[in-house]
């Protein structure tokens, strides 16, 4: 038996295609609760009022520090004891999008923390609301410096997806695992699989890094 | 609340995995980063590519990926079948490894020109340059980093399970789920708490590094590259 079947490579790509674009659109809804998420905690944690700023302090660490593949069986075998039956890519999305949005919310406080002052002050004077001073004057200058730190996450994010493999959830790794098992042959599933996310996430990180140098400049 | 004794005790018999994965793990993270961080910022052309091309491969893909090329692909090349546990600690160690090169290599490019210079002037070797001025002094600005980085493969230990490592996860997972249906709420924070309280002994450990780290050069612990592994991130 060869080490490298080149047939049998082709045969299986279009299977590992396929699962790729479900990768893909974890990643896509999960970055969009882990964006807004975040904005959201971030946006009430600049608001310092007692006992929530403490609860969203403590939410933030605890998710911070323990495993997310964790936290995912957690949501996968707890809320069906509450009544509330999700599919496990739901499950996945809630899982990751909640899991990365602690790390986005601290992102996008470096990015409102950096704002000067004067530009709050300058709110003030005008008698601006307070959603306007959010919406037209703060985020406009906060998130696009955090951007390149932001696309980062949403990388690494995409890179996580194949835990779900444990919720079953049939994504790029688990269909490499699954034709493998077929086939008795997972050289050539798990390195295709391997090459998808390089392919991917190479270009990707390489496009943040370009992001971050204009910046800088 | 009855079972909570039974599940405790299932629990940490998955400790001492998940100890050494992590433990072991950190060490050989440690040893990569500075192997191969250094290793970016070398004169020799060769040396710098043959280090990106392992901080790429290893930063581009998907450690559940790795893990499951080391455990089921690599037998298969090499005909040696790796103990669950070590192939797993192998993964954590070569993934966090690449991502800790970049530290160094940021750490070490942000020690002042004149510190290099200082030393030329008084005719330093490059190896006394290197472990003397300027390395003391970089290691101060990785700590924080590192911290974030070592929490993560933490929290990457519980992959493990995924190839049948009999870790905190996995006895969670497989032994108590079926076993104390009914409690599922109690065994998870139990579970988190536990990967709670040893993140947080990594930060303690940590924070002291930084604190003996800054005393040697005689600065204080540098709060602005903490405020920069806050936000940046291991992965």
């Amino acid at each position: 038996m060869p080490l490298w079947d080149w047939g049998y490579a082709f045969e299986v790509l279009p299977q590992l295609l396929k699962a790729l674009l479900v990768t893909l659109e974890i990643t896509l809804l999960g970055s969009v609760v882990a964006l807004l998420l975040g904005l959201l905690i971030a946006v009430l944690r600049q608001a310092r009022i007692p006992v929530l700023d403490q609860v969203l302090w403590a939410f933030v660490e605890f998710i911070r520090s323990t495993p997310l593949l964790v936290q995912v069986f957690f949501l996968y075998f707890a809320l069906p004891r509450f009544g509330i039956t999700l599919s496990a890519l739901t499950v996945g999305v809630i899982g990751l999008g909640v899991h990365y949005a602690t790390y986005t919310s601290e992102v996008y406080r470096a990015g409102i923390e950096a704002v000067p002052r004067g530009q709050w002050e300058a709110a003030t004077a005008l008698s601006l609301p307070r959603s306007r001073t959010w919406t037209g004057v703060i985020l406009p200058q906060a998130i696009p410096r955090v951007l390149p730190a932001l696309g980062n996450y949403v990388i690494s994010m995409f890179k996580e997806v194949p835990l779900l493999l444990a919720i079953s959830v049939v994504e790029v790794v688990s269909k490499a695992q699954e034709i493998g098992s077929q086939t008795f042959r997972f050289t050539e599933p798990f390195t295709i699989a391997g090459l998808l996310f390089l392919v991917l996430s190479y270009p990707a990180s390489m496009l943040v890094r370009r992001l971050e140098r204009r910046r800088v400049a | 609340m009855d079972n909570l004794p039974q599940i405790v005790t299932v629990l940490f018999q998955g400790l001492p995995p998940t100890v050494i994965a992590a433990v072991g793990g950190i060490a050989l993270t440690i040893v990569l980063s500075f192997v191969a961080g250094l290793a970016l910022l070398s004169p020799r052309r060769w040396v710098r590519t043959i280090s990106r091309i392992y901080v790429e491969a290893f930063r581009g893909t998907s450690e559940v990926v790795q893990l499951f090329w080391i455990y089921f692909v690599l037998p298969l090349l090499v005909g040696v079948q790796l103990v669950p546990l070590f192939a797993g600690l192998l993964v954590l160690g070569l993934n966090h490894g690449a991502y800790g090169a970049e530290i160094v290599r940021g750490a070490v490019r942000s020690v002042p020109r004149a510190q290099y210079e200082g030393c030329v002037a008084l005719s330093l070797s490059p190896t006394q340059r290197m472990w003397r001025v300027i390395l003391p002094q970089a290691v101060v600005e990785m700590l924080p980093s590192f911290n974030n980085l070592f929490i993560q493969l933490l929290k990457s230990t519980s992959i493990l399970s995924l190839i049948t490592v009999a870790e905190v996860t996995q006895r969670g997972r497989a032994v108590l789920v079926p076993a104390f249906g009914d409690d599922i709420v109690l065994i998870f924070t139990v579970m988190l708490l536990i990967y709670l309280v040893l993140s947080v002994l990594i930060t303690t450990g940590m924070r002291y590094a930084e604190r003996v780290a800054a005393r040697k050069v005689g600065r204080r612990p540098s709060r602005e590259a903490r405020a920069v592994a806050m936000t940046t991130g291991a992965h």
